[in-house]
């Protein structure tokens, strides 16, 4: 089983839902989050004074798939998520060591 | 309302009363039935503008709440109320009699206390006139809160509250406006123009706003050791808009009831403060833009304001055409000023010293400089005068008495107190607790209800069990 981090822009989560159901993932956990990369956040103005915002919005998804299915959770992500601007975000993918389902207690791929 | 309805009743009872008691109308009976509808009218007239101009405060709540941050809200809140609650007990009992009273020597009234020129059965016009005169000393003091935001300690600011609607505010009023009722001033003898109140109620308001915040330093974190500006910025500024809204709506009860007459100059008037309101707005967003690369909002509801402030003062002496140049001046003058008294490190967190203390000045010059029937140096003079009077005569007392409570029972927070947010440390409240990841409603409701139910189930079986 693998773990798929995604940090994207938050207007594309509906694309990125989409996408991942098209290709059999079931479920999912969204997270909002705050952050920044290379870009720096960027500047705003209040009452004519400038400020840095280094933390900027973001939407980060955690769905957790069998390891067969993982290479096309990450080319459905990287393709619904990209607007070819900076910004777009990252995707980690982790190994994970087990899965339980809490009501059955169901284990193992059938609990995803 | 129910003033309005009443007001109504007794016009048409009025009319009637003509009707039927004097079988035959007279000129002589026909003259006092028309005068007696125009006095009735401007009993509704001045009501209506008072309940305008009582929203206001309204507006200046979600105004100032708007332009600072949720942990203080309660805090704005409370202080908002208590300058209307507080400041109306005090002008009842000596704001109104120290500006409204006889006054022998031209500063100050000496009658007319505790509402004492109402005797039941007597004339009810002091009751008018008292309504629509403490809504306004509650404007000028509602003032100060805004600047004074997010770090002022609560028991110091009622004090604050009391002594202005009681004292500096009426002793003021009491030299340009005495003679709208018992008194009369020396400034308003030498034929100073203020209409509606731009250095009476506004300049006085924000004068007492400046004291305070240079008395009380800035929030912590405003300015850096550079001397660079770090904003704080507001927690919601669509509140803010609606605040400003808001007050452009109570500013038609302000200007256009300032007439306390219902007459057919108010037509001039709400077109004056609409014209005058819209061209600051428009000017502050463009000299905004102009500045910061981006039409910014805050500056833009505060040029709004500029606007109304500038014109409470020329507003029914001056041309439409008049307004708009008054307003748009306004406009850039508001943002220009909040961006000196930032450089000046007095941290004045929604622009109250900007808007009504500046902008208020700048109004009651141009009262002179357009004035519709033309203007002359001694017309100037006097306008220059009346403002210098009213710094002069407010920002030192305020200085002062914000001073003596510092020194007394403190007027400002402590830093952590202040880092913690006043709606907690003085109030024992949050403004917005759901707005959190929420305690409640989680675990702490299901389990109960399961024991609950699982004790009902309990006791069901125990009753089947004994009837069996």
């Amino acid at each position: 089983m693998k773990k798929i981090e995604a940090i994207i822009k938050p207007f594309k989560l509906d694309d990125v839902k989409e996408a991942l159901n098209k290709i059999g993932v079931t479920g999912m956990t969204i997270n909002e989050v705050k952050g920044f990369g290379r870009q720096r956040g960027h500047k705003e103005i209040y009452r004519g004074a400038e400020y840095q915002v280094d933390f900027i919005p973001k939407i980060k998804i955690d769905v957790v798939v069998n390891s067969s299915l993982s290479d096309q959770v990450v080319d459905a992500i990287s393709k619904s998520a990209n607007t070819g601007k900076i910004g777009d975000g990252k995707i980690f993918v982790l190994p994970v060591g087990e899965a339980i389902r809490i009501r059955t207690g169901e284990t193992g791929g059938s609990a995803i | 309302m129910k003033t309005f309805i009443i007001s109504g009743l007794l016009v048409l009872i009025s009319f009637a009363g003509a009707w039927a008691g004097d079988e035959i109308p007279t000129v002589l009976s026909n003259k006092e039935a028309i005068g007696l509808v125009q006095a009735h009218a401007d009993y509704v007239w001045t009501l209506v503008a008072a309940a305008l101009v009582f929203f206001m405060q309204a507006g200046f709540a979600m105004v100032e709440a708007g332009f600072t941050r949720a942990k203080n809200a309660i805090n704005i809140m409370m202080k908002n109320l208590m300058d209307f609650s507080m400041g109306s007990l005090a002008f009842w009992a000596v704001g109104f009699g120290l500006m409204f009273g006889v006054s022998k020597t031209g500063w100050f009234g000496t009658s007319g206390f505790f509402l004492s020129d109402f005797t039941p059965g007597g004339d009810p016009w002091v009751l008018a006139f008292w309504m629509f005169q403490v809504v306004f000393a509650a404007t000028a003091a509602t003032i100060v809160s805004g600047a004074m935001a997010e770090r002022t300690k609560f028991s110091g600011y009622l004090i604050y509250s009391v002594l202005v609607s009681a004292l500096i505010y009426p002793i003021f009023g009491s030299w340009a406006w005495g003679s709208l009722y018992k008194g009369g001033g020396w400034l308003e003898n030498l034929g100073f123009i203020d209409f509606a109140g731009s250095t009476v109620v506004h300049s006085v308001g924000g004068w007492a706003a400046l004291a305070g915040a240079i008395v009380l330093g800035p929030r912590l974190g405003k300015y850096t050791k550079e001397g660079k500006v770090k904003p704080i910025l507001g927690h919601n500024i669509p509140l803010a808009a609606l605040g400003v809204f808001i007050l452009w709506l109570g500013w038609f009860g302000f200007n256009p009831g300032s007439t306390t007459a219902a007459n057919k100059d108010i037509a001039m008037i709400f077109v004056n403060t609409n014209l005058a309101a819209a061209a600051g707005c428009v000017l502050a967003m463009f000299t905004s833009w102009m500045k910061f690369g981006k039409p910014e909002v805050g500056m833009s509801l505060n040029g709004a304001l500029a606007g109304l402030v500038a014109i409470t003062s020329p507003c029914a002496t001056v041309t439409p055409a008049s307004a708009i140049i008054i307003g748009a001046a306004a406009g850039v003058i508001v943002v220009l000023a909040v961006l000196f008294f930032d450089k000046i490190r007095v941290d004045d967190p929604v622009g109250a010293i900007s808007v009504h203390g500046v902008c208020g000045a700048w109004g009651t010059l141009a009262a002179g400089i357009f004035n519709i029937g033309g203007t002359t140096m001694k017309i100037l003079g006097v306008q220059v005068l009346g403002i210098a009077a009213c710094f002069l005569w407010v920002f030192p007392t305020a200085f002062v008495m914000f001073k003596l409570i510092d020194l007394t029972i403190g007027l400002r927070v402590s830093p952590e107190e202040e880092l913690e947010g006043l709606d907690f440390t003085e109030h024992g409240g949050n403004a917005y607790p759901d707005f959190d990841i929420s305690h409640s409603g989680s675990m702490g409701s299901v389990a109960p209800a399961v024991a609950r139910s699982e004790a009902v189930a309990g006791k069901m079986v125990r009753k089947t069990v004994e009837q069996t």
